[in-house]
């Protein structure tokens, strides 16, 4: 276990359950989250920062929609670029604005030789191309080969369980 | 979709405050009043223009598993593989993708060494290979999606 692993107390993990949908749009949203918990705003603020703090809470805020806000052109990215350099180029990857992840993933080889992966969003498909291009372009030769993976249907989405019983 | 609404969006990815009247402060911030912001991201969770505001927790760190998974799935078995793969209550997300590496799931687990249980498991059920493909590192920036 690493050191950033915080311990969570039962009453840190029910303030989790309470919230991992979104904060209530009242007022006094700490106030309503403790109501609902038996506890004090002050309790629930101090609990919440101090998730901010050690990283459990990456932020706290709004979560746009791409698609819905005219991003009709996303497509994971993947990357075949040499492991030594992987992290550079992720970093370099991961701050373009039309990129909202990028990730380091194991490789399979034979069958799947891509070791970065990038969520590329366009208003359409030309746009995702240029973008893609321009990607294409600032890994250079190191780019030992890409490709782009369209979602064509939603199969499952329920959203993640990020604690026993909730 | 109004200048108000995307400067909410553009700016409010992130820091939202812990405070006893957090919408006030940011209200202030962006020159509106409270209620306004309020209405405005009620109307905007309803339009799906966002889909959450609140809290985005890291899985990993509440102790939980969390992973990405790949399978070759060809067509005339995509449906029931879909059907096997979906009835698992780990599997959160689950995305047909036009690629030989046709069906792409997130797992998200109680605890890590569920993960690798959950691939055997699904192999088990569709005999088809799992590719778990759990990120070894995140470059992650999400706060700067402008509109």
């Amino acid at each position: 276990m690493s050191d950033d692993t915080l311990k969570l107390d039962e009453l840190d993990r029910r303030i989790v359950v309470a919230t991992q949908a979104g904060l209530p749009l009242v007022v006094e949203p700490y106030q309503h989250v403790a109501e609902e918990l038996g506890t004090t705003a002050e309790d629930v603020m101090q609990r919440m920062q101090r998730m901010l703090e050690s990283g459990i809470i990456r932020r706290i805020g709004a979560v746009p929609n791409h698609y819905t806000l005219g991003f009709r052109g996303n497509g994971m990215t993947v990357w075949d670029v040499p492991d030594e350099k992987v992290v550079e180029y992720g970093e370099k990857i991961g701050s373009l604005d039309f990129v909202s992840h990028a990730y380091h993933r194991p490789r399979f080889l034979p069958e799947w030789r891509y070791n970065l992966f990038a969520m590329v969003h366009g208003a359409n498909r030309d746009e995702l191309k240029h973008k893609i291009d321009a990607i294409a372009e600032l890994l250079g030769a190191d780019n030992r080969a890409h490709e782009v993976l369209f979602s064509t249907r939603i199969l499952k989405k329920t959203g993640l369980r990020l604690v026993p019983g909730s | 979709m109004d200048d108000i609404d995307r400067s909410i969006i553009n700016n409010l990815q992130g820091g939202f405050p812990i405070c006893e009247h957090p919408y006030a402060v940011v209200a202030e911030q962006l020159g509106i009043d409270e209620a306004d912001l309020l209405q405005r991201l009620q109307q905007m969770l309803e339009k799906k223009q966002l889909s959450r505001f609140g809290p985005m927790y890291h899985a990993e760190r509440l102790g939980g598993g969390l992973s990405l998974c790949a399978m070759r799935v060809p067509e005339a078995d995509f449906e029931r593989v879909t059907e096997q793969v979906n009835a698992f209550p780990e599997v959160a997300h689950n995305y047909a993708r036009d690629h030989e590496f046709s069906m792409w799931f997130v797992l998200g687990t109680e605890t890590p060494e569920r993960i690798e249980e959950t691939c055997q498991e699904i192999e088990k059920v569709t005999s088809y290979r799992v590719y778990n493909m759990p990120k070894k590192q995140e470059f992650f920036v999400g706060l700067k999606f402008e509109v």
